[in-house]
């Protein structure tokens, strides 16, 4: 496979990329890419710092990112555009020494058919000593046809000493299925943040199962989980913090119920050494009734004052 | 309406934040009548009264995950605010802006830095009529006095009339007007001139419960 391929995608594919990559249409993407449609390649580009090659054994690319590579960003969306698709991909990131770089990844399933459109990432972190990784990952599902558009991401984290993995994963709404399941394991010294924003509606359902392990002296985790369940929505937010050294974990769950909306959290710290330092917090409910009347004493609707705190609470 | 300032002051428990909360819409009156220049507002619910020019500082600040200090100026506002206006906002409460428009109004802010905030939503309304329910709480005396300062330089413009629930001497020595509400009931009002010098008095007389037949033998 040449380094540089032209890219040639379809315009659903290109909405898509829009809303998920903030692709542009006349600059396109600045930096290395690879774009998946329909369980093919659309387009490839290396760059001198950050290698993307097909995998041998199986279907997906390998991103390996030279030591030392700081402030490039990587594109990796994946798109289903029509129905009867079960895309299956494994794409594994090699993060070197010292190297501070942004991944975007994103998802766009389109279905118009009766039956079901799926693409299921998954996905390996590998991070070496010192690395810094902001992922960027959003989700959306769009199309009219009746069968149920899936999206199951596996992500896999390996953080070796003093590196730092932030995941900034986004879902509002079109998706009817998804399972995120999101494990890493952490040497000394490294970190790792999640923020997930979740928006279900309908007859959606979310699950999202986390399970870090922080195993290094001085390593740590915050998962912070913000979703909104509306209609006859249902999500379920599982995780498990092990602390296994000296550490630090914090895990969040806040979800907002509207209509029949329905939202578990099972949070779980399992702390196995003396100086591990583990929080928890959840909180379920439906708007706070004195958030809705502050608005309103500034000039906004009811519906307004809604609309305004589940978009601040999903920024 | 003419700018004038007005405070409502009397022992807790009396119904001043009742008061408030009845000019502002947040709570419907049971008997009697609410009118803003003339215009019976008594059945408006709280967004028409916010757009006919009642504002309301809540004496416990909403706290809310997301919405940050910029986000809350500018809805208070109704329009994007540039730097220098968010500073000349939150100035006016003693915050920083640089220190604070990016930060969520969540519960990771203090109480006294919350209450500014708060204070500077509606301050940011410029309303017709601003109603601030004990904006000294949980403010330290520094952010007070340039506090007292914005208040006085809101009634000496023409910009609109205030009306503040207080106990501090400060503020009820810049009163035009003062209420006393007690149990329920305006138990005095009328010009500064002859209510606080009377007020002040009473500071000194027995409050002992037991003077009053109850309490702690």
């Amino acid at each position: 496979m040449s380094d540089l391929q032209e890219m040639n995608f379809n315009s659903v594919t290109e909405e898509m990329l829009k809303v998920i990559s903030d692709y542009d249409s006349v600059s396109g993407f600045k930096g290395a890419y690879n774009i998946r449609e329909d369980s093919q390649c659309a387009g490839r580009k290396s760059s001198a710092n950050i290698t993307i090659e097909p995998k041998t054994d199986k279907p997906g690319i390998n991103i390996i990112i030279k030591p030392h590579t700081v402030g490039e960003t990587v594109f990796i969306p994946a798109c289903v555009t029509h129905t009867n698709v079960d895309d299956l991909v494994y794409n594994d990131f090699f993060v070197g020494e010292g190297a501070d770089v942004v991944i975007v990844a994103g998802c766009g399933v389109h279905n118009d058919g009766e039956e079901q459109a799926r693409h299921n990432g998954i996905h390996r972190f590998f991070l070496e000593k010192g690395a810094k990784v902001l992922y960027k990952e959003k989700h959306i599902g769009t199309g009219n046809g009746k069968g149920l558009k899936k999206i199951d991401p596996v992500t896999d984290c390996f953080l070796k000493e003093d590196s730092c993995l932030e995941m900034d994963t986004i879902q509002l709404g079109g998706v009817d299925r998804s399972t995120r399941t999101t494990s890493a394991v952490l040497d000394k010294g490294a970190k790792i943040i999640v923020r997930e924003r979740i928006m279900t509606d309908h007859e959606e359902e979310a699950v999202t199962k986390f399970n870090v392990k922080l195993n290094g002296e001085d390593s740590g985790a915050d998962l912070v989980s913000r979703s909104v369940a509306r209609g006859n929505s249902h999500q379920a937010f599982y995780s498990i913090v092990e602390g296994n050294n000296r550490c630090t974990g914090h895990s969040a769950c806040d979800a907002i119920l509207a209509e029949n909306g329905r939202v578990d959290a099972q949070p779980a710290l399992n702390a196995a050494n003396v100086d591990a330092e583990l929080i928890h917090e959840a909180a379920i409910g439906k708007i706070a009734g004195e958030q809705i009347l502050k608005l309103c004493s500034l000039g906004l609707t009811r519906e307004q004052a809604e609309e305004k705190i589940i978009e601040g609470f999903l920024k | 309406m003419d700018s004038r300032l007005v405070v409502i002051t009397g022992p807790n428990g009396g119904g001043k934040t009742t008061l408030a909360k009845l000019i502002a819409g947040v709570e419907k009156p049971t008997s009697g009548r609410i009118l803003l220049d003339g215009e019976d507002i008594t059945d408006m619910d709280i967004t028409g009264r916010a757009r006919l020019g009642v504002a309301y500082a809540f004496q416990q600040p909403v706290r809310f995950k997301g919405l940050t200090v910029r986000d809350l100026l500018e809805l208070a506002s109704g329009k994007k605010l540039e730097h220098g206006e968010l500073c000349d906002l939150l100035g006016k409460v003693g915050l920083c802006a640089e220190e604070y428009i990016d930060r969520e109004m969540s519960a990771a802010l203090s109480g006294g830095e919350a209450k500014r905030i708060e204070i500077a939503t509606v301050l940011a309304r410029n309303a017709k009529l601003s109603v601030f329910d004990e904006p000294e709480a949980g403010i330290d005396l520094w952010s007070f006095t340039r506090l007292v300062e914005t208040f006085e330089e809101i009634r000496s413009s023409t910009s609109g009339s205030l009306v503040i629930i207080s106990h501090q001497e400060r503020i009820l020595s810049i009163a035009d007007e003062i209420v006393v509400v007690a149990d329920g009931r305006v138990r005095t009002s009328g010009n500064r001139e002859e209510i606080l010098p009377a007020l002040l008095k009473g500071e000194f007389s027995c409050r002992c419960p037991q003077r009053n037949g109850g309490g702690c033998q």
